[in-house]
């Protein structure tokens, strides 16, 4: 019978189906955190487990640590504590981490693709919801809870019932000024926070098949966005060269058995799928979100929408709620809103080409007096790479703040933040209430959104400056 | 795990669709590496003044919150992070059922191995539930996980599903960990198959 790739992956790593119970998933590869762990590695040592598989797992700090210059010492004592009992556990543990010093550390869905951890075919699981990003490279990846990671650290093996599969499908051009980004955000909003739900995302169609491998991790980081498991784009010969020579990545023979492997990936002829959209490419354009959830999302060019225009009462409420939350008034425009932050970074949006992208935008340009902008990248390798390309100095020399890897304003722990009543246009995942600081607006957008309104301070559609 | 009970509770309601675990417990919170002492940061920025004073508005400020164990929330419940702080926190308050429309896959198994039960009621079942609990803050309702029902002491009674495997587990208290450790022979013959890996500590 003919088989997604989400099944091919799926039924490889069965260890054992019994009726009436989940299945015993084998998992390939583990990517630890400082946050998510802590009670897991505690819960080991209180049943005097070990980690089964310290070759298949790979930790590093990225939620909690400061971007400021690393060799001064951290201030926040809980967030310290935090990072120094991560390397104690990896220590204790023995699994390999690239710490607070560690010269590839960086956030954890950015190195593990990096460093060639993550490769078609495989499962991923990392307690955090942005797992699915791995998925990029047609590896069926899942974010876990802490209770899973332990399961995962003391057998290697997850509980988990199939998925539904749903078809996306992404034909066309994208138009100038419309970015990977914008795909994502765009299928949000149309099949809401909920709409994926007990389904596993492959993203196919021409509009896919030409984007980066970075920009596939774009997209398949925001699959739980939709409220999916997980995300994933069935390998081709872009992530193949993408593979080809990084440190973990097979080599010589092994590289050709891998190959020959990978290519029996991609979903078969006449596969079916439980659920499908059909996106245009042709007609997206650059999009930004109003409210606080991502599925609140529009068109630059739009209007905020009214409550009023909601028929489910539940519906309604909550985009009342949100347009309160965010000092907006129905049927108003959003470009030219005055925003005080614009943050460029993230597990969605701190890879190099991320970088570029922004960089030739702000090139010879200033940023806005009243607008503060902070460019974090997303590991060590993207910043070394950055630097080698003199990006920093055009950052620098537009005004922007240019900081040390980690997850940093996305979520808020490491003291990056807004202020109450602050407003950001952030290349980030999550417009949540509260998500960048107490009180904080985020309006999520691309990293030329990001860009574009950092030098005019208002929120400004990027194709009024190509 | 502690097996899962029938019980009987006031209901607090929270008709929210798409409360995400940043709202349930704030990122700033989760630097700790303890699971405990959650309950006090539950629903923080909604249930407390930027100085720590309590909102009075806020439902879980309010006496009918107080000893209350069943949580009526709206729709996609728990969606966003994956931190499993979230049913810490919630179970730590003393809730041990919450009801939905629906939930957020992580969310949900994060609470099915904290004894904390995601119940699943259709649309018209919820409005009636609001309906009645709004109409008398004192509603109580019974959660009997063995016959999949909760009634309510308005006469009304709800029917609802849930995974065989999961129930088992919260009835008998089965630690999900413990059960795929007794699976170690599949799992070393699986590892037997497997021809290709990576090496981490190479």
């Amino acid at each position: 019978m003919p088989k997604t790739i989400i099944e091919k992956v799926w039924d490889a790593h069965v260890v054992r189906e019994q009726e009436g119970a989940p299945s015993i998933l084998y998992i390939d590869l583990h990517l630890v955190h400082e946050v998510t762990s802590p009670q897991a590695f505690q819960g080991l040592r209180k049943r005097g487990l070990r980690v089964r598989r310290p070759d298949l797992t790979f930790a590093t700090a990225d939620h909690s640590i400061p971007t400021h210059d690393r060799s001064l010492p951290i201030v926040d004592p809980i967030a310290r504590k935090q990072l120094e009992q991560l390397e104690a556990n990896c220590r204790e543990f023995g699994v390999p981490c690239e710490g607070i010093h560690g010269k590839r550390q960086g956030i954890v869905h950015v190195i593990g693709p990096e460093l060639g951890l993550t490769q078609p075919g495989m499962t991923v699981v990392c307690g955090d919801s942005h797992t699915a990003t791995h998925g990029a490279f047609g590896a069926l990846a899942f974010g876990i809870g802490t209770s899973e990671v332990e399961m995962v650290l003391a057998t290697q093996c997850l509980l988990q019932r199939r998925s539904q599969t749903y078809q996306v499908q992404v034909d066309g051009v994208l138009k100038p000024g419309v970015t990977a980004k914008d795909i994502i955000l765009a299928l949000i909003a149309r099949i809401g926070v909920g709409g994926g739900t007990g389904c596993v995302f492959e993203y196919c169609g021409s509009a896919i098949r030409s984007l980066s491998m970075e920009e596939r991790m774009t997209v398949c980081n925001m699959s739980i966005e939709g409220g999916a498991r997980a995300g994933l784009v069935a390998p081709d010969d872009t992530t193949y060269q993408y593979l080809a020579g990084r440190p973990y990545a097979p080599r010589g023979a092994a590289w050709d058995a891998a190959l020959a492997r990978w290519r029996q990936l991609p979903t078969d002829e006449g596969a079916t799928y439980d659920k499908r959209i059909h996106i245009d490419a042709n007609t997206l354009t650059p999009m930004i979100t109003f409210g606080t959830n991502p599925g609140m999302g529009m068109p630059i060019d739009g209007v905020v929408p009214s409550p009023e225009t909601r028929s489910d009462p539940q519906e309604r409420e909550s985009l009342a709620k949100a347009l309160r939350y965010m000092g907006l008034e129905p049927g108003k425009p959003l470009a030219g809103k005055p925003v005080q932050v614009v943050f460029i970074g993230s597990c969605t949006n701190s890879r190099i080409s991320d970088l570029r992208a922004a960089a030739a935008i702000l090139r010879g340009r200033k940023v806005s007096p009243s607008v503060r902008v902070l460019v974090v990248p997303g590991s060590q390798a993207v910043k070394q790479q950055a630097e080698a390309e003199g990006l920093p100095r055009i950052f620098r020399e537009a005004g922007c703040e240019w900081r040390e890897p980690g997850c940093s304003m996305c979520i808020a722990m490491n003291g990056d933040q807004l202020q109450p009543g602050e407003y950001s246009v952030s290349t980030s995942n999550r417009n949540f209430e509260g998500r960048q600081g107490k009180g904080g607006r985020t309006l999520l957008a691309s990293p030329l959104t990001a860009a574009a309104t950092a030098i005019t301070g208002v929120v400004t559609d990027v194709r009024t400056l190509l | 795990m502690k097996p899962f009970t029938k019980f009987s509770s006031r209901i607090v309601p929270l008709p929210i669709a798409n409360v995400d675990t940043d709202q349930i417990i704030p990122a700033r919170f989760l630097k700790t590496t303890s699971k405990e002492g959650l309950d006090q940061q539950l629903f923080y920025d909604w249930r407390y003044e930027a100085d720590g004073t309590p909102k009075p508005d806020f439902i879980l400020n309010q006496p009918r919150a107080r000893g209350a164990a069943i949580l009526l929330a709206g729709d996609n419940f728990g969606c966003g992070s994956s931190r499993e702080h979230a049913p810490w926190a919630l179970t730590q308050f003393g809730f041990r059922a919450v009801i939905s429309t629906s939930f957020a896959d992580i969310f949900k198994q994060n609470s099915l191995k904290n004894s904390l039960l995601p119940l699943v009621v259709p649309a018209e079942a919820h409005a009636m539930l609001l309906q009645a609990v709004e109409g008398d803050p004192d509603l109580e309702a019974t959660v009997d996980l063995e016959s999949q029902t909760l009634s309510v002491a308005s006469g009304l009674r709800i029917q609802f599903p849930i995974d065989r495997f999961a129930k088992m587990c919260l009835l008998e208290g089965v630690d999900q960990l413990g059960y795929v450790l007794k699976q170690e022979e599949a799992i070393a013959a699986f590892e037997q198959k497997r021809s290709v890996s990576i090496n981490t500590l190479a």
